[in-house]
């Protein structure tokens, strides 16, 4: 078994957030919720995982420089994460592809996660 | 019940505990033979003289005169225990034996902590705190755990030799070490009462009644503040919602009445209550163990709801508990639950992906779902169930469905 991260990215939050009905929010609730426990429920959830926040994220740089926010590159930023235990990267892919930030607009990152013996 | 029979089930394990936790864990058997003479002096006495006016009483003045009497004339036994006493620092030898009802409370809690101890294996922990502190019959635990006398026998000689080896003491553990037994005191009451709830023995009378020692034992940890936490609110809130189904889903001829069959006139309000009362006090407080989650679940399943939001709601609540905690049977009935609200095309995706193969309920699970989809591999998947089944209950199911089916 090998353990990969699958980081979440999104577009930079300069647009204002799309004012999702109740109905809509109680949906996308389950999506995750249905995701994650589904992964769980075939035992392939290492981590739960967090989600990352926006409000109260700063970012240091070299020689005291912080700024507001998260890093960001390409407009793209990390706001959450989750890892999972599979044979293969693509069995991690498999999963990556049902994951419900993909039908808000976001990405998938899926990257493996170092083990000792594993220097890549 | 009869007399005797009641007398030793309530009687029997807190008399072993309270001897046992005065002379030490080595000392367990011979606990168990002062109890089991003390029975035996009963059954002739009050036969002969007839039964006194508190027999309970009676047993206890004679449990320790013989405790007392053993360590007059027992002189392998007075050495040891009078060098361990005196070791203590206790140079009385007239030891007290004290049989009040905080003494047994606090005795038996003490022993619910030795025996889960972490060198024990969780089905020793079990079969141990089912003949010590709640008294079954070695005939009964091998009943109702469907295995030989002789297994039971060995599992709790190992078990007793286990923690005489590990030199367990008969006390609460210290500080903070409480909370980590605490969790392993959770497992082996949780085990217990579903030895009661899921047991194929055909004894129903039995079945209840180890849940309700395992209810017993988790208030008594309610009673005691150091262990009085969210976590056994929640487990006591979960026994109380599945008690309150026990007469529901066994009919009188003995056989499984499945979950959607169930006559709910025959769900114990009563055990409702207090379940929904026990809930209260685990939750607000931060702590959402796996008890939490399935008191939760249970609680859906004991009201009347309608079906989408109940399934809606248990579906969600199955996966919380899968992300905390994996294991296979909740895996198959977060499965059973997708299908109830997203149909069975969508659920046998769900539960092929189990891979559970050689799992009964997993054939059992995708039987069902095939059922009405695809005729020949329902089929194939209740033959695969039936192959697996333990018990005449299960069978008799399964065979009603096969035949259903075709």
């Amino acid at each position: 078994m090998k353990e990969f991260a699958l980081i979440f990215r999104t577009s930079t939050p300069t647009e204002p957030a799309p004012q999702l009905t109740p109905a809509q929010l109680q949906e996308m609730m389950t999506s995750w919720s249905n995701w994650m426990g589904g992964i769980a429920a075939r035992d392939m959830l290492a981590d739960g995982g967090h989600r990352l926040g926006i409000r109260e994220s700063k970012t240091v740089a070299p020689g005291n420089v912080v700024t507001d926010g998260p890093y960001t590159e390409v407009k793209e930023f990390i706001n959450g994460y989750i890892v999972v235990k599979t044979q293969s990267v693509e069995e991690a892919v498999e999963i990556a592809k049902a994951c419900p930030m993909l039908f808000g607009g976001g990405k998938v990152e899926v990257r493996p996660l170092v083990a000792p013996d594993d220097n890549s | 019940m009869d007399l005797i029979p009641e007398l030793y089930r309530k009687e029997y394990g807190k008399m072993v505990t309270v001897l046992c936790s005065r002379f030490g864990m080595a000392y367990m058997d011979i606990a168990e033979d002062i109890v089991s003479d003390t029975f035996l002096s009963a059954a002739e006495t009050w036969g002969m003289k007839g039964v006194p006016s508190n027999p309970v009483a009676w047993l206890y003045t004679v449990a320790r005169n013989n405790a007392l009497n053993y360590l007059k004339h027992d002189k392998v036994f007075e050495k040891r225990i009078r060098k361990d006493l005196i070791q203590g620092g206790e140079r009385s030898f007239e030891m007290d034996i004290d049989l009040s009802g905080q003494n047994i409370t606090d005795s038996q809690l003490q022993m619910l902590f030795a025996i889960c101890h972490p060198s024990i294996p969780a089905e020793s922990q079990v079969s141990l705190a089912l003949r010590v502190l709640c008294g079954f019959t070695i005939d009964e635990i091998a009943q109702a755990l469907l295995t030989s006398k002789g297994n039971i026998n060995k599992r709790l000689f190992r078990a007793k030799e286990k923690l005489r080896a590990e030199e367990v003491e008969i006390a609460f553990p210290e500080g903070s070490a409480i909370g980590a037994r605490l969790d392993t005191v959770l497992v082996c009451l949780y085990l217990l009462f579903n030895e009661g709830y899921y047991s194929a023995s055909v004894d129903k009378v039995l079945r209840k009644d180890f849940c309700f020692e395992a209810m017993r034992l988790t208030y008594l940890l309610l009673g005691y503040p150091p262990t009085g936490k969210p976590g056994v609110y929640a487990l006591m809130a979960l026994m109380c919602f599945q008690a309150s189904r026990f007469d529901a889903r066994i009919d009188d001829s003995g056989e499984l009445v499945l979950y959607e069959e169930q006559d709910t006139s025959r769900w114990n309000q009563e055990l409702i209550d207090r379940g929904s009362h026990f809930f209260v006090q685990a939750s607000g407080r931060g702590e959402i163990s796996k008890y939490h989650l399935e008191a939760a679940i249970a609680w859906w399943h004991t009201h009347h709801v309608a079906e989408r939001e109940k399934w809606e709601n248990i579906l969600r609540l199955y996966n919380q508990l899968l992300i905390l905690e994996y294991s296979p049977i909740a895996a198959l009935n977060r499965a059973y639950a997708f299908f109830r609200v997203y149909g069975k095309e969508k659920a046998i995706v769900e539960a092929e992906g189990l891979q559970l193969s050689g799992n009964l309920f997993y054939h059992s699970l995708l039987g069902e779902l095939y059922t009405g989809v695809d005729k020949e591999r329902a089929r194939q998947h209740f033959v695969q169930a039936l192959a697996l089944a333990g018990s005449e209950a299960e069978r008799v199911v399964l065979e009603r469905k096969l035949s259903n089916n075709c």
